[in-house]
């Protein structure tokens, strides 16, 4: 589910052969090299110092140099078309259709954004650490970063791009087949670059997927889901979450209107189940040390009704 | 044993005299002691992290312990261990192989050895107070800015970097001027050995490299210290910038790490080959263009950011080439051993597995040269195998080599075979346990510098080989160090040239004497022990007429080292020491406050001062030579 070698879309799959194809290569030479070694080796031995054989200063050591340049020539025909293969490969990746769906993705210590771009100002919609995108289309994803520098990779569907604060960099990839690859952020960004991980989702579905993802959160219904929700609003959560449909729009941390659809919590570092909710929300160094949400200690009352406003947002 | 060449040439005894000293030898070992007392240190630090990733969520050191680990792991090996080991082994051979009595400018040698010795301390102790740099050891910015590594963590990391610096520098102006002006005659450039032609080499880049990471370190720390924007992007700097001049100076350093074991190859394979090197001139060229070369690969440090792909492809094709001047030398050494007679001793031994791990290492650099597979394994275990590939297998393999090579030079006495062979094969075995499984984790997405990982991605089982081949490779080293130290006490004696070599230092007492040679002998062939055979020489054999109460030397021109005029070395003194104390004292200072600049400059210059005032003595006694040796 994170595997150089389990291409799961064109851009990995480009990059996979050129994989296979330089590692053939490189094993032959290897393996000459080796052969080469051990038979001079194994050649003439003695076990003393033995006055050195100045006799090759004076005679012309003709089958040795026609060695050198030989292997010297097989060397650089290996260099020129392994330089080759890269560069159509390069092509390859560069050739990939125009975008159906373009995605801005910014990445923040230690978590991902992704806002669905769309004509349509009514269509957009923000999401983190799970970024469901359609089966058989391009899609173009602008990455950026907030703070530090993060690098966007999913080793299934394609190589990695670095996110520069400052900086606009865009990566397009294609899943062809569904399913839900892992990715994780490659550029050391700090004391949790260990865990911030995130899921791309070849979703089947994903048109019914963004139709729910751009509705608001549903009103609370039940008495402790309203207190749930004011606890929210008016508490501390609101000064760094948004939910839409709500007061609460601040964008220092992931936007969690359809919390409850995700799989994973804190970036990919626990599953998503209440019981690891309650914990994150209670003690986020606990289970992501250094990370920037700060401990929320509160009554047990109100961490339910917390809980229980938190799980009506699916 | 020459009396009064020794009573001339010696450091003056006691604790003053060791603070004083200013003796090539002496300072080259120091330098070779406490870059393996860092290199130990620092492996300590990598043991520590192997046993944290030895299996999925352990919990025996956490994020913020294990990023200063990696980061000093990475900067003590890089800065404080790889680099000034193989100059530490320049300042002690080089002036030995060019029949010199001493190295140029001794009392600047030691100054850079004293600045060396007390950075590294200096970021050892930051490491135990807790405030170790942990930015990584490329502290890319803004992680390491002043806005996401508040406190003093990464001015530590960047003033570390300024001591390194300049002593990587001094000691390159040494080396440079030794091998240009002080070379025996007879010794034209044609005949220079292997060993210091990569040396010299190696000197140019450090001069040529350094100096861009030193501009990128005193950016950061102005940025820190004195609210400077070099680097911030919010205010017009540029977070890339800082990429570029780090890898302008970080490729260029991965080769002045590994051309030095390419001087040990050069140097070991004849002698145990019982014949000189097959391709010399080839070799020279390939050392030349390796040097040049490595200054237009950085970029392919940074393929994963959104440099235009076209220029990104010459990074590639640049790559590759460089791949071809180390075959070229690879091929020589294959020919000269097969057509040699092998003797398989210690060193040897070393230099075989030159050829299985750093061949390997190399092609792994060929995949990581290319744009798309970079993109793929970039900052990923593969590249973490790779690397410790290419430089244990092209650096730290022919170091202990060249170690048991010429140990019998530096001690008198030889080390043990029995002893060397077991820790020959420990190394080697628990090398390959540990690094090779790294290409398979990356490969399945394991990203480098995490401290942990979740038992569901399956990295577990190869994560906990790699920590067992760590556990051999320590033991290895603990037989190193018993075989070192028994060896000092109880090794047999070495004779002057106990592997019957060919180069000049071979031709002086074992240990040599604080004066190097009895009489300075003149070069007529590349291997002077060897050709033309004894017996044979013509007139003169070795320079007459110096004098012998003063350090007088002759110093020779640059390309042909025909005798150009005499010189009157420095005597010991202990301002060299005190200066570099006032030096690191201005340095530390500055990461608290930049008056420390303002202050701690006034001591530095009076000391300075002192150390170049001229002593009536000393110019009484160089104005009497002048009139008659």
């Amino acid at each position: 589910m994170q595997e150089v070698l389990g291409s799961a879309g064109p851009q990995a799959a480009h990059i996979e052969s050129l994989w296979w194809f330089t590692l053939a290569i490189c094993a032959v030479v290897f393996i000459a090299i080796l052969v080469a070694v051990g038979l001079a080796v194994m050649r003439r031995r003695v076990r003393a110092p033995t006055p050195p054989d100045l006799s090759v200063l004076t005679k012309k050591e003709r089958g040795a140099e026609v060695a050198v340049v030989a292997a010297l020539g097989v060397s650089l025909a290996g260099l020129i078309v392994l330089t080759l293969a890269s560069f159509v490969t390069d092509r390859a990746l560069a050739s990939l259709g125009p975008p159906d769906l373009e995605i801005d993705v910014t990445g923040h210590q230690w978590w991902w954004d992704a806002r669905y771009d769309d004509q349509d100002k009514q269509k957009i919609f923000t999401v983190a650490n799970e970024i469901h995108i359609p089966v058989g289309k391009p899609v173009l994803l602008r990455l950026r970063a907030d703070d530090v520098i993060h690098s966007f990779w999913v080793p299934n569907l394609s190589g990695k791009k670095d996110m520069i604060p400052g900086r606009e960099a865009t990566l397009t990839l294609q899943a062809d087949k569904p399913g839900v690859y892992r990715g994780q952020c490659a550029e050391f960004c700090g004391a949790q670059h260990a865990k911030m991980a995130l899921l791309f989702i070849a979703d089947e579905k994903y048109e019914e997927w963004a139709a729910a993802q751009r509705k608001t959160a549903p009103e609370p219904a039940t008495d402790q889901q309203k207190r749930g929700r004011d606890l929210f609003v008016n508490g501390r959560c609101a000064m760094c979450h948004a939910i839409q449909g709500t007061p609460a729009s601040a964008r220092r941390a992931p936007d969690l209107t359809h919390l409850m659809s995700r799989q994973t919590l804190a970036a990919g570092a626990v599953p998503n189940s209440i019981g690891h909710l309650a914990g994150w929300i209670l003690d986020p160094t606990s289970i992501k040390p250094g990370a920037n949400m700060p401990p929320n200690p509160m009554a047990p009352d109100d961490l339910h009704a917390l809980l229980a406003y938190l799980g009506t947002l699916k | 044993m020459n009396p009064v060449l020794e009573n001339t040439w010696r450091d003056p005894p006691g604790l003053l005299g060791a603070l004083s000293a200013i003796d090539h030898k002496t300072i080259g070992k120091r330098y070779l002691v406490t870059a393996f007392a860092f290199f130990a240190g620092a492996g300590i630090l990598a043991a520590l992290m192997r046993l944290q990733l030895a299996r999925p969520e352990n919990t025996l050191i956490g994020p913020d312990l294990y990023n200063q680990l990696f980061t000093t792991h990475g900067t003590v090996m890089m800065f404080l261990f790889a680099v000034p080991v193989m100059q530490g082994m320049a300042i002690y051979l080089v002036p030995l192989m060019v029949g010199a009595r001493s190295v140029a400018f001794p009392r600047m040698n030691a100054f850079a050895y004293w600045v060396y010795l007390f950075g590294g301390l200096f970021i050892f102790t930051c490491l135990a107070l807790d405030f170790g740099p942990d930015a990584g050891w490329f502290s890319y910015v803004p992680l390491a800015g002043p806005q996401y590594t508040p406190g003093k963590r990464a001015d530590v990391w960047a003033q570390m970097i300024t001591f390194t610096e300049l002593s990587g520098l001094l000691a390159a102006v040494v080396v440079i001027a030794t091998v240009f002006k002080l070379r025996t005659p007879g010794m034209t450039l044609a005949r220079l050995p292997l060993f210091v032609w990569a040396m010299l080499a190696t000197a140019f880049m450090i001069l040529f490299a350094m100096p861009s990471v030193m501009v990128a370190s005193t950016a950061l720390i102005l940025d820190r210290l004195v609210s400077t924007h070099f680097f911030n992007p919010a205010e017009g700097g540029d977070a890339l910038l800082w990429q570029h001049l780090f890898w302008f100076f970080g490729h260029p350093e991965v080769y002045f790490i590994f051309i030095p074991g390419l001087a040990f190859m050069s140097s070991i394979i004849p002698t145990f080959s019982r014949r000189p090197i097959f391709g010399y001139p080839a070799i020279v060229m390939s050392l030349t263009a390796t040097a040049f070369l490595s200054f237009g690969l950085w970029v392919h440090h940074m393929f994963a950011t959104h440099i235009p792909e076209l220029g990104k492809s010459f990074f590639t094709a640049a790559s590759m080439l460089i791949a071809l001047p180390t075959a070229i030398q690879i091929f020589c050494w294959i020919a000269t051993m097969w057509t040699g007679r092998l003797r398989l001793a210690v060193p040897m031994l070393y230099m075989l597995a030159f050829f299985f791990i750093l061949v390997l290492g190399g092609l792994t650099g060929l995949m990581v040269a290319s744009v798309p597979l970079d993109l793929q394994l970039h900052d990923t275990y593969f590249v973490v195998a790779h690397l410790h590939y290419v430089l244990i297998g092209g650096a730290v393999f022919p170091l202990f080599g060249a170690w048991h090579y010429w140990f019998p030079k530096i001690t008198g006495r030889m080390m043990s075979e029995r002893l060397g062979k077991w820790q020959f094969w420990l190394f080697f075995v628990g090398f390959n346990v540990t690094f090779y499984p790294m290409h398979h984790l990356g490969l399945r997405g394991m990203p480098r510098r995490v401290y942990t990982y979740t038992d569901e991605m399956g990295w577990g089982p190869l994560n906990l080989l790699a920590t067992a081949g760590a556990v051999v490779i320590a033991v290895s080293m603990v037989l190193f160090v018993i075989d070192v130290v028994t060896s000092l006490r109880r090794g047999a004696l070495a004779g002057d040239n106990p592997w019957g070599a060919g180069t000049l230092e071979w031709a002086t007492a074992s240990p040599p004497p604080s004066y190097n040679f009895d009489r300075q002998p003149i070069v007529r062939a590349r291997d002077p022990l060897w050709e033309p055979p004894f017996g044979l020489v013509p007139e003169p054999t070795h320079i007459v007429g110096l004098a012998e109460r003063t350090r007088e030397a002759l110093v020779t021109t640059v390309q042909d080292a025909i005798p150009d005029h005499r010189l009157v070395f420095p005597n010991p003194t202990p301002w060299p020491f005190v200066s570099a104390v006032a030096v690191s004292i201005m340095f530390l200072g500055s990461i608290f406050t930049p008056w420390a600049i303002v202050w701690g400059g006034i001591p530095v210059a009076l000391f300075v001062t002192l150390w170049f005032w001229p002593k009536r003595e000393e110019t009484d006694q160089a104005i009497a030579i002048e009139k008659r040796p």
